[in-house]
């Protein structure tokens, strides 16, 4: 059984690529799909780029995007903007990269539907890390 | 006045031709309060929409503006990409298969361009950015009168373009500096002043010649 599927955009490859080889060490039966940098490799987001991610994770249980900082967000959107219907199966998360994917790749490796795995993604934003 | 496909192709390459010229003072006005690179990303983006449009043939002033959109999200990196995208493709669906438009088409689709950056950036004009001259000169030429003119049209834009001078950036990298982000130009709003400054140059050309 297929579950929701996980796409990783970050403005550098290396740090989406090294989230991504993370992921599949905590949770191996996720799909997980990297987008950092431009098409050229350089630093910053590409919007073609994440839309080929998402719709290489892509299943009727969904897809959930998590970003990094800036432009980020405005590239993610226009992906799914180009993605037309199938747009509707996948969700931006707010929530922090690392930690956000993190929880979401546990979440869907226990095969919860995209709107759980979206909120166990977002409830890192409260993560204390000291004193906690 | 009715502006055809053919003075709109002008305007872009004008604008291109401007943009690239201005590579390194766009880069500089950015390495100030952002990342840097603002003209470099924008003149490989306007490089390549000069490629797209000799390749072009049909006169359909929305489907320039697509063609012209989804060149600039591909090549443009940094957030300019997106907001510039944007910009044209709201256009691009107001002025679908015309092949000249009106004023009132233009400024029609200018204001949906403002309405697409602001949802885009989630950005109000006076935020210190590129909204800072496309809302003002949207509605300028939305509202214009009878003594209305491109020059007056090409002043505004500098205008607009110089305040964001005085203005603290409240978006992107630049919002990071607060308060030191005043006293430099927003490199976005500079890059939009070239581009209407070669709208206006090129509608007056267009009136001189008829």
């Amino acid at each position: 059984m297929k579950g929701v599927g996980i796409v990783l955009v970050s403005h550098s490859q290396e740090v989406a690529a090294g989230l991504k080889a993370f992921l599949r060490q905590v949770q191996p039966s996720v799909a997980v799909a990297d987008a950092g940098g431009t098409e050229t490799g350089e630093l910053g987001t590409s919007t073609f780029r994440i839309k080929e991610a998402i719709e290489s994770v892509y299943s009727e249980k969904g897809v959930l995007v998590l970003f990094d900082l800036g432009s980020a967000r405005m590239s993610a959107e226009m992906a799914l903007e180009l993605m037309g219907e199938a747009a509707k199966k996948v969700k931006l998360a707010d929530a922090p990269l690392v930690e956000g994917a993190y929880a979401a790749a546990v979440e869907a490796g226990c095969g919860s539907d995209l709107e759980k795995v979206r909120k166990t993604a977002e409830k890192t934003k409260q993560w204390r890390k000291l004193d906690g | 006045m009715e502006i055809g496909y053919h003075a709109i192709v002008k305007w872009i390459e004008k604008a291109s031709r401007k943009i690239q010229e201005e590579r390194d003072y766009l880069s500089q006005l950015d390495q100030a309060i952002g990342d840097g690179d603002h003209g470099v990303n924008l003149a490989r983006g306007f490089t390549e929409v000069d490629q797209k449009l000799k390749a072009r043939t049909q006169p359909d002033i929305g489907a320039l503006f697509q063609e012209i959109a989804m060149t600039l999200l591909a090549k443009v990196g940094g957030a300019s990409g997106p907001l510039y995208s944007t910009a044209f493709l709201k256009m691009a669906s107001r002025l679908k298969g015309k092949e000249t438009v009106s004023l009132d088409d233009l400024a029609q689709a200018l204001l949906e361009a403002v309405q697409g950056l602001k949802m885009r950036g989630k950005a109000e004009q006076g935020q210190k950015t590129l909204l800072d001259v496309w809302e003002p000169l949207a509605l300028n030429l939305a509202n214009r009168r009878e003594d209305w003119s491109w020059e007056q049209f090409c002043h505004l834009a500098r205008e607009q373009m110089e305040k964001t001078k005085a203005l603290e950036a409240k978006k992107g990298r630049a919002a990071y500096l607060g308060p030191r982000s005043v006293g430099h130009l927003d490199p976005g709003a500079v890059s939009s002043y070239f581009l209407f400054e070669a709208l206006a140059q090129i509608m007056m050309e267009e009136e001189e010649g008829r």
